[in-house]
């Protein structure tokens, strides 16, 4: 649907998008698989040569790289299972004739907008301080000795803090499908006598599938980097390093370059898996 | 799916929700009026819910000590300007590939959002040593620049799905009447798609004022915005509770404010398009 | 003025070439109709010629010049879409105004010529409406007035009554003509429609897989279909096409009859059979029959007041001398 014209004049109008996105992605990226496979410790002696494969090899015989990889699969799917199947009951409850629907949606939203630092500022200190805490003084009401969350349990409380934080958004996408649900369908269900318990597993899980999916592999990409939550609360202490955050660390902290951009191609490799499946979904919306 | 339930259930339904909302609200909520209260109650046991003397004490000594409005107004110009510059290269490239489609526009487009899947920690050192080079660590033209181009795959996508919903037909009637390629965009697609450019600027406000992987490596004293000044305050200024509450309702409320707003606008743009 | 001359145009989209080599004569002040079925190529041979798509190869000429490489604003054409493509953020007057606008014409001329077309289309009274607020006679209207306040040398209809209902759609063919009659511009207008086409053109243009299959005035046409295609697609309801044993009888391959030209006879018509459905419209019947011997069912027109209901034997005699006949490739034998 064009003429020569207009193809031309579209081609000059997404160049300066395409032209500043492919620099965005290829000018770092080159330089990270450069120095992954550089000895460089910028403080001492800054780039010593080619290092061959030791980098990668180093990173993931290191003491720290299994245990990194582990928090990170907790913190991820306990994030995942907490926000989708709390989401799907909160979006079922949200799409119930109920009073006040529009400001319970507000009040269930809100915390998607709170900066991360914020969040894990005011969780750590307000809630999760082992003496002036709320959740203390809530232990201490019912005579339990309060618990230092970030140090005792550090791994749950991340989880929770971050699942505050995403919970939102699965309420949002998963209750957006269930309002796109035929309620007719339903009706016919519960005309040939189907229990709700049946009618919710065959006719609307099957029905929130793909809105699961999107939520499932959209947050995965975003759980797999997150890094305030952890840079504000332990700094990656207690056994919150994630596979991020010891990458984070290797090229900031210890000034390891070859060895953190090493981590780093591991990570992107993690995520380009985790991102076909999402292109896949994307993709086929498009036609 | 909405159905008509009896009043009882709708009352049992009503009280359950409104539980969960105030639930899921109550931290922030907390905060809020935890900035209010003085640094003794805020830390009182039991906790004072509402009793307490409220007092604009604390905002007063963050105001005073921090240098508040330079982190404001370096969150508003980062996130303000990216989003524009973003808006201005996006509108472009939305257009060609919602009216001017080709073999490659899908491509293109999946292309763009998997640079968005890109790990920063994976590019953390090469942005800090290019920054380095050119002098742009800690400026907040270096960090517009980024938070742009993190966002404009967003910003690409929303745009074209909103100019996907403009029927093409009313951008040829406007070449018959002799509007050239600028005067087609200026007096007829962007006015038509005010709503929808609308809602994709705040979806990326929102998202650059509350970025903090970036904003908090790339930045030090000059350029830091909201997000590092809250970091600022993880120890030990963290354990003045009221203080804390305070700074922390001063960097969320804007967007909390401008968040309500862009609530219907949030799935689409952060589903890509794949939820509507 | 508005002659429009195709030479050898050519359309193709990608490998598929959708209009092969193709000539055409729009005369100035013509009423010129493509029509065929959708898919045939009518709206992209249109759209060649407003110059909203390149044509492959080729010349297309309007008013002698040649146009082939000119932006569709340059063209001195006006164009009233399918969709209306009414601009939703503009008022009906700023929507009639615009091309005015874009030529930087005078404000004062803009207001008369707008103020004019207003007058001419009844819509005085909306003229501060937005599209949305209008329905669809009133939309088409404004979309028509958008068109003719440019004095275009010719106007360019892409099927624009497709989405008004039947009623509406009979009063807006017969505004068009009538405008057509007014204003004497040449006017090129896209249907699916054959009832659309003979009603308002003064030149059909048949198109079947973007070639044309048969140019002429509506009764040419009726009268002398040039093949299979044309008789089937022009007439309503279809001309009966009858092959086989039949059609050899005539030395054809295929004859045809229309439905109008068969008459329904008490006894010792040429044809006998069932009738299976009838259709009483009141003012004519269709009857629909089987079982006459033939492979193909035979359509025929008869008066409305008729008492033939289904399973009736029916008596047929066609009228031989407006039979057609047909080659083995589908073209008429005279």
């Amino acid at each position: 649907m064009a003429t020569k014209a207009s193809r031309s004049a579209a081609r000059l109008m997404m160049a300066p998008a395409v032209i500043l996105l492919l620099g965005w992605m290829l000018v770092p990226l080159i330089m990270t698989l450069w120095f992954s496979f550089r000895v460089y410790l910028p403080l001492r002696g800054g780039d010593q040569g080619w290092a061959g494969f030791d980098n990668y090899i180093r990173f993931v015989t290191s003491s720290a790289f299994w245990p990194s990889v582990q928090t990170t699969l907790i913190i991820v799917i306990g994030v995942l299972a907490i926000t989708v199947i709390f989401g799907i009951l909160i979006a079922l409850l949200l799409d119930q004739p109920i009073w006040g629907q529009g400001v319970v949606r507000i009040l269930v939203i809100a915390p998607f907008f709170v900066m991360p630092t914020v969040s894990a500022l005011v969780w750590k200190n307000m809630f999760m301080d082992p003496v002036n805490g709320l959740f203390s003084h809530l232990w201490r009401f019912f005579g339990a000795e309060p618990v230092s969350w970030l140090s005792d349990a550090s791994l749950p409380s991340i989880i929770m803090i971050v699942s505050w934080q995403w919970l939102p958004f699965a309420t949002l996408i998963l209750l957006t499908a269930v309002q796109s649900l035929d309620s007719e369908q339903l009706e016919a269900a519960e005309m040939d006598g189907a229990p709700w318990h049946k009618r919710f597993w065959f006719l609307v899980l099957p029905h929130l599938s793909r809105a699961i999916t999107i939520v499932i592999l959209i947050q995965t990409i975003f759980l797999l980097a997150i890094f305030a939550e952890i840079f504000v609360t332990t700094g990656g202490a207690f056994g919150t390093r994630t596979l991020s955050y010891l990458i984070f660390q290797r090229v900031l902290e210890s000034q390891n370059v070859g060895l953190g951009s090493a981590g780093g191609v591991y990570a992107i490799i993690l995520a380009n898996i985790v991102a076909i499946f999402l292109m896949r979904i994307v993709g086929k919306n498009l036609d | 799916m909405a159905r008509s339930v009896t009043p009882r259930r709708k009352l049992l339904n009503t009280t359950a929700a409104w539980a969960i909302g105030l639930l899921i609200f109550f931290p922030i909520l907390w905060t809020i009026l935890t900035s209010f209260k003085t640094e003794a109650q805020a830390i009182a046991a039991p906790p004072i819910f509402l009793g307490f003397d409220w007092t604009l004490e604390n905002y007063r000594v963050v105001l005073e000590r921090s240098d508040y409005a330079r982190f404001l107004w370096n969150s508003i110009i980062i996130a303000g300007l990216s989003t524009l510059i973003g808006v201005a290269i996006a509108v472009p490239a939305a257009w060609s590939m919602a009216f001017v489609p080709s073999k490659r526009t899908k491509d293109i487009l999946l292309w763009m959002l998997s640079t968005k899947m890109l790990p920063a920690v994976g590019v953390l050192y090469p942005i800090y040593l290019l920054f380095i080079q050119l002098g742009l660590l800690d400026s907040r033209a270096g960090l517009v620049v980024v938070l742009m181009l993190i966002n404009l795959p967003i910003i690409v996508w929303m745009l074209y799905t909103y100019f996907k919903e403009i029927p093409g037909e009313i951008l040829e009637a406007a070449r018959m009447d002799g509007a050239t390629l600028p005067q087609e965009l200026l007096y007829v697609l962007t006015p038509m798609a005010i709503p929808g450019i609308a809602s994709t600027m705040l979806l990326n406000f929102i998202l650059a004022w509350n970025e903090a992987f970036w904003t908090l490596n790339l930045t030090a004293v000059n350029a830091a915005p909201l997000t590092a000044f809250i970091a600022s305050y993880s120890s030990p200024e963290g354990l003045f509770f009221a203080k804390l509450s305070a700074a922390s309702t001063m960097a969320i409320a804007p967007i909390l404010i401008l968040g309500w707003f862009s609530q219907k606008q949030l799935v689409r743009g952060l589903t890509f398009g794949a939820v509507k | 003025m508005g002659q429009i001359e195709l030479k050898q145009v050519t359309k193709s989209f990608g490998d598929v070439q959708v209009i092969p080599p193709l000539d055409l004569t729009i005369h100035d002040g013509e009423f010129t109709v493509f029509v065929g079925p959708s898919g045939c190529g009518k709206s992209t041979l249109l759209r060649l010629i407003a110059g909203l798509e390149d044509i492959s190869s080729g010349h297309i000429e309007i008013d002698g010049k040649d146009a082939t490489d000119l932006v569709p604003a340059k063209r001195g054409l006006a164009m009233v879409f399918q969709s209306y493509a009414l601009y939703p953020h503009m008022s009906v007057r700023k929507n009639i105004a615009f091309p005015l606008r874009m030529a930087k014409m005078d404000p004062a001329e803009i207001d008369r010529r707008v103020n004019a077309a207003a007058e001419v289309l009844n819509l005085a009274d909306y003229i501060d409406r937005r599209p949305g607020q209008l329905s669809g006679g009133q939309r088409q209207r404004v979309a028509i007035g958008r068109a003719i306040v440019r004095e275009p040398s010719a106007f360019l209809f892409d099927e624009p009554l497709s989405n008004l209902d039947a009623a509406l759609r009979v009063g807006m063919r017969m505004e068009i003509s009538e405008l057509h009659k007014k204003l004497k511009t040449t006017m090129v207008y896209v249907t699916h429609d054959q009832v659309e086409a003979m009603t308002m053109a003064d030149k059909i243009v048949v198109l079947q897989a973007g070639v044309i299959e048969q140019v002429g005035s509506p009764l040419e046409l009726y009268r002398r279909p040039r093949n299979t295609f044309v008789a089937g697609f022009i007439g309503s309801p279809k001309m009966n096409l009858i092959g086989g044993e039949e059609a050899a009888k005539h030395d054809a391959a295929t004859i045809g009859i229309r439905p109008e030209h068969i008459d329904v006879v008490e006894s010792d018509g040429m044809w006998q059979g069932s009738v299976g459905v009838a259709e009483h419209l009141g003012s004519d019947t269709f009857f629909h029959i089987h079982n006459t011997g033939l492979t193909e069912t035979i359509t025929v027109r008869a008066i409305g007041d008729i008492n033939l209901t289904h399973g009736d034997t029916i008596h047929l005699n066609p009228r031989m001398h407006e039979l057609h006949r047909f080659d083995a490739q589908g073209l008429r034998i005279d």
